[in-house]
């Protein structure tokens, strides 16, 4: 999926600057988005995913620039698979009934059509036995992976998570770090804002590194963690390895 | 089971049901001992007797409150929704209009309420219908409570939930249509049934203005045969006959939404 932003800031009413000018065009296959937390990779993700509008600048997705007009980003999310850090799955509804809703009233499916791809996910999630559990009733990660199959129920083009790890235990961290990575290799392309780094450097092509609302690194995330060209990223990197076992 | 069982809940465990019915039971005695103790203390003996000739009155006045408390939910209903969103609306007029509406109607006494708007707007307007007026007044009262509990639950809305509406692709009317709505209505519906409890209730206010429902009726009867403590007795009960329904009602849609909204 090409990715290309021209320019693109964000400054909050109160004259907050979130995101200094972001210049960046490639081919996105696997991408995460790295960085200390208020570094603006939050506010990024909602920009490409348009739920938050840019103040200035240029989004061009899939070779195709996005209009900032309710209307036609409405129907720009229906190609976006959008995952978000916790509490995204509606609450009144049921595991299931969060997958088939959007498939029948945003996608255009057929209710037995909409359950059967539903079931598809649940039965491969792991989530057939607890299809008709509210949010409520599901553990943490299994909330996690019913959003997932939710995001990629109609098959988007471009899958968008929002630290989906990051409100859960690690145990569950693995399971929806490995749901991921299986995504990817059913050729999926994605972006992930992520503390990961092991998630970041291993199972994504690329990785961006975000710093005080500017992207300080971007390249191959081999080659990122391997050699930071930035002070910030080197310092950030070092800063996690202290407590590593 | 053991004695203590019966009489203590920890708290954790469902309370069995041979121990509600016991503790419910005494509860009942007690209260029966009290009351049959200050009957015996004032010497009062009850003749129910006079309920057999009013019981037809009894009735439309019971009617009569139920067809009030009806229209002036729906009625108020409406008020309160509209006034729900437009406290939080653009137009300046309109918002601080809603926002003095509930402060006065929350801040000042029913009785007050009923005094000014029937025989002052009432008769400025030729709003002479008491059952009409009657309803128009319970609802402006109800409205501003319901009000401020639908405006507490729309706040309640999680941005997340909305968020994740735009996400999957939701236009706004569907937004609302199919997240919006039906997570207000979980978290609304335990709460408005109460505020309906407390509206049969205060329809009784209304007997101020010589509207016949329940308790003028009962006023009525108790002034001709000065059966004061018993009509006041019957008349509690016919209003627990309303009331306890509904709020049981209340307590069964609030367990049942606990865990949705």
């Amino acid at each position: 999926m090409r990715l290309e932003l021209r320019g693109l800031t964000k400054q909050y009413d109160e004259g907050r600057i979130v995101l200094q000018p972001i210049d960046l065009c490639d081919e996105v296959r696997t991408l995460a988005i790295i960085g200390p937390s208020g570094g603006g990779k939050s506010t990024l993700l909602r920009i490409i995913g348009g739920l938050l509008p840019p103040s200035g600048g240029m989004l061009c997705v899939g070779g195709e620039p996005v209009v900032w007009q309710e209307k036609e980003l409405a129907r720009y999310r229906r190609r976006l698979g959008y995952v978000f850090q916790q509490g995204g799955l509606f609450r009144h509804l049921t595991a299931e009934e969060n997958i088939v809703l959007p498939l029948v009233k945003v996608h255009g499916y057929a209710a037995a059509q909409a359950r059967e791809r539903a079931g598809q996910l649940l039965d491969r999630f792991g989530m057939r036995a607890d299809a008709h559990k509210k949010p409520a009733a599901l553990s943490g990660g299994q909330q996690q992976r019913v959003a997932i199959a939710r995001a990629i129920a109609a098959r988007p083009s471009l899958l968008l998570l929002d630290e989906p790890t990051s409100a859960l235990d690690p145990e569950y961290t693995t399971e929806v770090l490995d749901l991921v990575s299986e995504l990817k290799a059913d050729g999926l392309d994605f972006i992930i804002v992520t503390h990961e780094m092991g998630f970041a450097r291993h199972a994504c092509d690329t990785a961006a590194f975000l710093c005080e609302g500017r992207l300080m690194e971007y390249g191959p995330s081999g080659k990122l963690f391997a050699s930071p060209q930035t002070e910030q990223l080197s310092h950030f990197l070092g800063k996690l390895l202290e407590w590593n076992v | 089971m053991k004695i203590r069982q019966l009489f203590l809940s920890d708290g954790r465990r469902s309370i069995p049901p041979a121990a509600v019915v016991l503790n419910l039971l005494l509860v009942c005695a007690v209260l029966a001992v009290v009351f049959w103790l200050s009957l015996r203390a004032i010497g009062y003996v009850f003749d129910f007797s006079f309920l057999g000739e009013v019981r037809v009155r009894l009735w439309r006045g019971f009617v009569m409150t139920l067809a009030l408390s009806l229209c002036s939910l729906v009625l108020s209903l409406v008020l309160g929704a509209l006034c729900a969103v437009g406290q939080s609306a653009r137009v300046l007029f309109v918002r601080y209009l809603c926002s003095v509406y509930v402060k006065f109607i929350r801040g000042t006494p029913l009785m007050m309420q009923i005094y000014l708007f029937f025989y002052l707007l009432g008769t400025a307007w030729g709003i002479e219908n008491r059952f009409v007026a009657g309803i128009l007044i319970l609802s402006l009262f109800e409205g501003a409570y319901i009000s401020e509990i639908i405006r507490g639950s729309l706040l309640s809305l999680d941005q997340t939930q909305l968020d994740a509406a735009r996400a999957v692709g939701f236009t706004r009317r569907q937004a609302v249509v199919h997240v919006v709505l039906p997570q207000l209505v979980a978290r609304t519906l335990p709460a408005l049934t109460g505020q309906f409890a407390s509206i049969i209730k205060d329809s009784s206010l209304l007997s101020l203005i010589a509207v016949i429902e329940l308790t003028q009726t009962m006023r009525e009867i108790s002034a001709a045969n000065f059966r004061l403590f018993e009509c006041y007795l019957v008349l509690g009960l016919l209003y627990l006959c309303l009331t306890l329904p509904v709020s049981f009602i209340s307590e069964r849609l609030e367990r049942r939404f606990r865990y949705e909204a």
